[in-house]
């Protein structure tokens, strides 16, 4: 990989992040587009909490991945502060996985 | 007397995002490692986390390219994986237009964890440009030092999910969209999406079913107001 690799990814990157507020910059924003834009990135998130969830290297991640993620989605549905969500979830995971379940 | 930093009421934000910052850093850490213990030289991955800022895209164009798949195809795969923040740019992309240099910055440190967090503060929107601005600042530096050390810890290659880091990610996500999901149109949205994303995940490349995901919205699309209608 040379140089001319790196700064080709690095323009490409930064193109893809400039399209959506260059698109949004372009039209009048109505309040339902608004709407449907923040609700169009909340499901690609979620999306993205599920296949980092169950999914690794194009398979299944074993069931130590998930059950973390799950702890921690109870804890932010009690409210627990994100920074406990986060902890947990790792730990568990990590603990899972030193007890021998992948 | 001089303000304090952070200012208190954006505490909060500064403390999570400072404590996600150490799962980031040790993930560039193994960026880092991984590239230099592949046989590049060690400006590559250097120049390559601070100019593209985005892990997913790098983890991706470095497996392409160490698996003999060629630049080309590396990149290909790179860009892939980054399309989902043209949905990120659209929904926070007003947080950032305004001068040409935060226009710049903004769209340059568009990160998941900077959408996510932003989203998070709601209809505040004071809140969510200092949420975007402190998560996505914070990232940038772990990320950079990550990879700089990665890069000197000479092939001692980390791995993050000893420590369940790969878990920390996705129930970091969570823990932001959920108060989101308390809309029920949003909710239904996003349950479809995901479904959809999952299904698919196994036989699409990495970066396409989370765009898959979008038909979700039409689960729920808002109709117009009747008087929207008769005009």
């Amino acid at each position: 990989m040379t140089m001319t690799a790196v700064l080709a990814l690095a323009v490409g990157v930064f193109l893809v992040r400039l399209a959506g507020p260059l698109m949004r910059s372009r039209v009048n924003v109505s309040e339902r587009t608004e709407t449907l834009m923040k609700r169009g990135a909340i499901v690609v998130l979620a999306a993205l909490v599920i296949t980092g969830a169950l999914f690794a290297d194009g398979g299944f991640a074993g069931w130590a991945l998930p059950a973390g993620v799950l702890v921690g989605g109870l804890l932010a549905w009690r409210r627990a502060p994100i920074l406990v969500v986060v902890i947990a979830a790792a730990a568990t995971t990590a603990l899972l996985r030193l007890a021998g379940i992948a | 007397m001089p303000p304090r930093f952070p200012p208190e009421r954006d505490r909060d934000v500064f403390r999570d995002a400072l404590a996600m910052s150490i799962g980031i850093c040790i993930v560039g850490v193994s960026f880092g490692a991984l590239a230099t213990s592949a046989g590049l030289p060690w400006w590559i991955p250097v120049a390559m986390s601070f100019l593209t800022f985005a892990a997913t895209s790098q983890f991706a164009m470095l497996a392409v390219v160490m698996a003999g798949g060629g630049v080309l195809a590396g990149l290909a795969a790179g860009v892939l994986v980054h399309l989902r923040h043209i949905p990120y740019g659209l929904a926070v992309g007003n947080l950032y237009w305004d001068k040409w240099w935060t226009r710049f910055l903004g769209t340059f440190m568009l990160i998941d964890q900077s959408t996510a967090f932003a989203l998070a503060a709601g209809d505040d929107r004071r809140r969510a440009k200092a949420a975007y601005w402190i998560t996505t600042s914070i990232m940038f530096v772990a990320w950079n030092v990550g990879t700089v050390v990665g890069v000197l810890a000479g092939g001692f290659i980390p791995d993050p999910n000893v420590f369940g880091l790969d878990a920390a990610f996705p129930a970091l996500l969570l823990a932001l969209v959920m108060p989101a999901l308390k809309d029920r149109d949003t909710f239904i949205a996003a349950l479809v999406g995901a479904a959809l994303a999952a299904a698919t995940a196994p036989f699409l490349p990495t970066g396409i079913p989370v765009l898959l995901a979008l038909l979700g919205l039409l689960a729920t699309w808002p109709r117009r107001k009747p008087k929207e209608d008769a005009a």
